[in-house]
């Protein structure tokens, strides 16, 4: 099957390094939006390690999914900087806004704590927003 | 005519790459260089026209910029700005300066000078000058470098690690990130003498995934460097955002391929720390030091600063402040002098009520603290830390019980769960002061929340639920108003 095919690349794409897991992870939730349990099995066969062992890592971290997300994700940061700029206010504006839309999900800190409120929309940074200019961003998905 | 223009994420999220394409398309024959950030946010996207400065610049200025008619976005020399001109800008000397990526203006600004001194002095002088120079741990503990240096030199071992902990996850600060962006050179480079001081053959930077242009910026200058740094080598890997891999023993289970949990102390990762083998941990800024310390001497070095701190702390001005951003100052200016007159107060106008240091673990200061040393010490004694260096200021809208929770909240989210004091105490926090939010028993609850807080402080394995108790008791003591109507 072509999945697993793309899944034996990932992996074989990190034999020989030290501690490959969470590279290989991180390439499976890129890839294909999250990490299911057919793919958990894989992984465990692929490194010898056990099924539970990777299901344990797998939902220990907030980057992986076991479904992927219906709609496109705008990341909206809710960190106490971004809060000092009235991030909480717009984020309770947004949610009608963005109901059916876009998944407005919350993330702590992008690194832009000066220039809050801050968005990630795909690879995408977004500072300085408003109510007008998130709905933009709403808009434009 | 040479047009500088920021490629840093913030300058970018402010609009930096529109700015440039509208200059790219006014000037087609002017040469656009995209250099690291000056770290004056509030004037990003920052642009420099044949090195007059102007900002922040959005692709409408353009045509005005080149017709001289944009005199109320001018601020002339850049360097000679006051922000600038006030800082003793070691660690960050080549912000706004340099391309991050070149390798020609990494070795003309001084670049691999301190590896050089590193190689002809020898693993133990190197050792002993980061020691000298009083160097400690910049991500929050504030351990000497030198002694974990020493110790892993010392340590027993076939393969020993330089583990760079570059996993910034407390809000308010963004020097890490400037760093690995505007200057990863330096970064690889204070690596590089680490590897050598100690015996390390192989160095890993451990970055949050929500750094994506950092992390790109690190892969290619890794390739760039690699003959440089030879025989040593780097690895850059990518967290999956959990903040607790901030915590240097959950960093190296999340390296190792494992659940990000904290693991008890001792033994110490310079004994047993990646793989089970002698690892330097430390964060970017304390490794992005080291190579001004050997290019300068160890004593140039502990010239600055107070006290027990040594050297200079790039400080990071973020939150409700008018002129946020880097700014990089020996130890001892005050918390005041930061806030009010560098930073301007707040952004909104309104008068500033309070003050988080040092991320989501930092206490809470009212304006009664802004005589308080920047220094590691001076701040324990204000009942609060520095941390990474992060300073978030609040206006007088805040409501600090909702901050309060805010604290018990987050460590709830971000607990790793290996221990109690912090995996069910910041839950059952968060639920009292719920109730203290609603009104319930005030008084009653207020002395639950403090004496659980001691739990957590005193029993929990790592400072996420050790120091969770400091932005909660802190705002629960300057701000009683605030809790219980």
């Amino acid at each position: 099957m072509d999945h697993m095919q793309a899944l034996d690349d990932l992996i074989a794409a990190h034999a020989g390094r030290e501690g490959p897991l969470l590279p290989i992870l991180n390439d499976v939730q890129a890839a294909f939006g999250c990490i299911d349990e057919p793919a958990i099995r894989h992984i465990a066969a692929a490194l010898n390690l056990s099924r539970a062992e990777v299901h344990g890592v797998v939902s220990f971290y907030h980057d992986y999914r076991a479904v992927p997300t219906p709609r496109p994700i705008i990341r909206l940061c809710r960190a106490e900087a971004c809060q000092a700029r009235g991030a909480d206010a717009l984020a309770a504006a947004m949610a009608p806004v963005a109901a059916g839309r876009a998944s407005i999900e919350s993330v702590y800190c992008l690194g832009l704590c000066s220039v809050g409120p801050n968005a990630m929309v795909g690879g995408a940074l977004h500072a300085r927003l408003d109510a007008q200019s998130l709905a933009a961003l709403v808009e434009a998905l | 005519m040479r047009i500088r223009i920021s490629d840093d994420a913030l300058a970018i999220a402010c609009g930096a790459d529109r700015v440039a394409e509208a200059f790219a398309r006014a000037v087609p024959a002017a040469a656009i260089v995209r250099v690291s950030s000056w770290g004056m946010h509030w004037l990003e996207p920052l642009v420099e026209v044949d090195g007059v400065g102007y900002g922040p610049v959005a692709p409408a200025d353009v045509p005005a910029i080149l017709a001289g008619a944009a005199g109320h976005l001018c601020i002339g020399d850049v360097a000679a700005h006051p922000f600038i001109a006030r800082q003793t800008r070691l660690t960050f000397a080549r912000a706004g300066k340099t391309r991050p990526l070149s390798l020609e203006d990494y070795v003309a600004s001084g670049g691999w000078a301190g590896l050089e001194q590193a190689r002809n002095i020898g693993p133990a002088a190197t050792v002993a000058a980061v020691t000298a120079s009083g160097l400690r741990g910049r991500g929050g503990a504030g351990f000497p470098a030198g002694i974990k240096w020493a110790t892993v030199a010392a340590a027993v071992g076939d393969r020993k690690y330089i583990v760079c902990n570059a996993d910034e996850g407390d809000s308010g600060t963004f020097a890490d990130r400037m760093l690995m962006e505007g200057d990863p050179f330096c970064l690889i480079e204070g690596m590089a003498i680490a590897g050598l001081a100690t015996g390390a053959a192989k160095g890993f930077i451990y970055v949050r995934s929500e750094y994506p242009h950092a992390i790109a910026k690190l892969e290619a200058a890794v390739a760039l460097a690699a003959d440089i740094i030879a025989p040593f080598e780097i690895e850059v890997r990518t967290g999956a955002g959990a903040y607790v891999c901030g915590e240097e023993t959950s960093l190296l289970n999340s390296l190792e391929g494992k659940r990000g949990e904290v693991r008890a102390k001792p033994p110490l990762p310079a004994h047993k720390g990646l793989f089970g083998c002698p690892t330097v941990i430390n964060n970017v800024l304390t490794l992005a030091a080291v190579p001004w310390i050997l290019a300068h001497g160890a004593e140039a070095y502990a010239d600055f600063g107070m006290g027990r701190s040594r050297g200079t702390m790039p400080i990071q001005l973020a939150g409700n402040i008018r002129h946020g951003g880097l700014f990089e100052t020996a130890f001892g200016v005050t918390l005041g002098e930061l806030v009010d007159n560098i930073g301007g107060g707040t952004a909104s106008g309104r008068p500033v009520r309070a003050v988080q240091v040092g991320g989501p673990l930092g206490a809470y200061h009212p304006r009664a603290d802004f005589g308080t040393a920047f220094d590691y010490e001076a701040f324990t004694g204000a009942d609060g830390l520095i941390g990474h260096g992060g300073i978030v200021v609040f206006d007088e809208s805040v409501d600090m019980a909702r901050q309060a929770r805010f604290a018990m909240e987050f460590c709830a989210a971000e607990s790793c769960g290996k221990c109690t004091p912090c995996r069910l105490g910041s839950q059952r926090g968060l639920e009292t002061l719920d109730r203290i939010i609603a009104g319930e028993r005030a008084a009653e609850n207020i002395a639950l929340v403090t004496e659980l807080c001691e739990t957590m402080k005193f029993g929990s394995l790592c400072a996420l639920g050790g120091f969770t108790p400091y932005p909660v008791l802190s705002a629960i003591r300057h701000f009683p108003e605030d809790f219980g109507h």
